[in-house]
């Protein structure tokens, strides 16, 4: 196959047109496996990569004060059953940049397929850098994930991450972030998954807020169901003076599948506050009664109450 | 004529009996109020005519259009066209007004959403892209899940104290909604001890203690309320005589 041809089953099974997929002002990234397939860069966005043996390295950064007006596509994709794809990403977004990124991780056929990323990310004074990672897995699983990520999030600098599986089965998703949180910068991040069959999830989100008036949400939103399991830790860190910081853990867990929340918090400055609210179990009964008197079954009245935890709306209410 | 009676109910929770040997018939297309003082069972009446968990096992007999509602599951007795308005309404962190209002609805498209949204007096830019959560107050959510039931087009609805924790001028749009209801001939059962709400109704039953103490008009009915069980110091056992006074 062609890399043009690669590119274009990457974005169908992203749900894409590939005839149509961006307009030329959009720069985009698209590595499969362990190569480079597609790359177009606009005006303040450098990538540097290498294709190794074992992976590939990547630099990407964002000019000081450049301002990306439209999102950064990424697609990182494994197509064949089995496959191994290893990024080793370093990110800078410099002084006062702009600049969100959406990733899609797309595994459609996997059986046997292990997606690992180790990245470092540094988000310089005044910037803002999103990164929404979106994931489509195929319908068994059959993908082992495991994203690492050390972020420095500079003073006034804001940095927002969310992690979604869109389709597919989860398999096996294992991630790590780790942030260091300077004076007035802002830190959200948030995971939505939905769990079923034998998946595994484990979340390792970590955030210290060591700059005065730092603040930082981390959000897990996970529903989970047959003989699926989750385990999430969430450790937030205050040092900074009046440094605030939230986490929020909710999963809904049905049939035989297992939860488990760890949530450390810990404060080591007065004037720093740092709030934290978990709720794991069954469906809550007030909602599914709800919506059994409005005449849905209870497996369809389950599939909503779960849409609504695992929705993008959900926002940090103490922000 | 009756859409539901309730015949003989006899309902016991943790060993105290709730609901006591009730019989009431509700007409069809008519707006009804149950009042009682607090503990009558007027919610527990409710609870029992939807179904809900818990709520199932009593003795007599429940009748929807003729049809005994024994061993119909919640869900089922919504599709026959019983729905409940609960006195809070539920949060549904992360869902969408419209996805909760047409939740139950066969019309799904926008349009309906923002014409329910207006019909209650709800701004509906203010509502597409909100959730059924936190940030909506408790009016707010009210007449969002009374939109809800206007959207599943119900043939009887139970509405558990409509004014709790809204403000007059959103009880006014709620008001109107129940005669919109009632015009398209929806039977309304509300469970109330308030007079305004009360004042609403074609029709009212005042129970105490789990028992019907007496039916018939607003007038007469409310007058007993306002003048008897709030003031009553044996309110929960008043003498016959003084009930047919």
């Amino acid at each position: 196959m062609t890399k043009k041809d690669v590119v274009a089953e990457l974005l169908q099974s992203i749900g894409m047109d590939p005839a149509h997929p961006f307009g030329d002002d959009v720069a985009r990234i698209e590595i499969h496996e362990n190569r480079v397939v597609g790359l177009k860069l606009v005006k303040g966005l450098h990538v540097d990569a290498d294709e190794t043996d074992t992976g590939i390295n990547a630099v990407i950064s964002v000019d000081d004060g450049a301002h990306l007006e439209k999102p950064v596509h990424i697609c990182f994709g494994v197509l064949p059953e089995n496959g191994l794809q290893h990024i080793a990403l370093d990110i800078r977004v410099k002084q006062d940049a702009r600049a969100s990124f959406l990733a899609h991780c797309t595994f459609p056929n996997a059986i046997n397929v292990q997606h690992t990323m180790d990245a470092v990310i540094a988000v310089e004074p005044g910037a803002r850098y999103a990164y929404f990672e979106r994931h489509v897995h195929g319908p068994g699983g059959g993908v082992n994930v495991v994203p690492r990520a050390k972020v420095i999030v500079h003073e006034g600098a804001e940095f927002t991450t969310e992690f979604e599986l869109i389709k597919g089965r989860a398999g096996r998703i294992d991630f790590e972030y780790d942030t260091v949180c300077h004076a007035r910068s802002v830190v959200e991040m948030t995971a939505r998954i939905n769990g079923r069959g034998d998946d595994t999830i484990v979340i390792h989100e970590k955030a210290l807020l060591s700059g005065e008036d730092a603040r930082a949400a981390l959000i897990s939103h996970i529903a989970l169901r047959d003989d699926a399991s989750a385990e999430i830790y969430n450790d937030l860190v205050a040092t900074g003076d009046r440094a605030r910081g939230h986490v929020d853990c909710k999963e809904i867990v049905l049939g035989r599948a297992v939860a488990r929340a760890v949530p450390t918090v810990e404060v080591r400055n007065p004037s720093a506050h740092i709030t934290h609210e978990a709720a794991i179990g069954s469906v809550d009964s007030r909602q599914l009664q709800t919506l059994l008197s409005r005449g849905l079954t209870e497996d369809e009245a389950t599939d909503l109450i779960i849409e609504g935890l695992l929705s993008k709306k959900a926002r940090w209410a103490g922000d | 004529m009756n859409i539901l009676s309730v015949n003989n109910v006899t309902l016991t929770l943790d060993n105290k009996k709730i609901l006591d040997d009730l019989s009431l018939d509700f007409w069809r297309g008519h707006i009804h109020a149950v009042i009682g003082p607090n503990g009558a069972g007027k919610s527990t009446l409710a609870s029992a005519i939807m179904g809900l968990h818990g709520y199932t096992n009593y003795e007599g007999d429940i009748l929807y259009d003729g049809q005994s509602l024994k061993g119909v599951a919640v869900d089922e007795r919504a599709r026959r066209g019983i729905t409940l308005a609960w006195q809070e309404p539920a949060r549904f962190e992360g869902l969408s007004v419209p996805r909760f209002i047409t939740a139950g609805s066969q019309r799904k498209d926008t349009a309906y959403v923002k014409e329910l949204l207006g019909a209650l007096g709800l701004e509906p830019e203010r509502y597409m892209h909100r959730s059924v959560d936190r940030t909506l107050s408790g009016g707010e959510r009210k007449r969002i899940e009374l939109a809800s039931i206007l959207a599943m087009e119900p043939r009887l609805i139970l509405m558990d104290e409509p004014d709790s924790g809204i403000d007059v001028e959103a009880l006014q749009y709620i008001f109107e909604g129940l005669r919109h209801l009632k015009d398209k001939g929806v039977t309304v059962v509300m469970i109330t001890h308030s007079m305004a709400v009360l004042e609403q109704a074609d029709h009212a039953f005042l129970i105490c203690q789990g028992k019907l103490l007496d039916k018939g008009g607003v007038k007469k009915i409310g007058k007993y309320f306002a003048n008897k069980c709030i003031a009553c110091d044996h309110i929960n056992q008043p003498a016959l005589t003084e009930i047919k006074a």
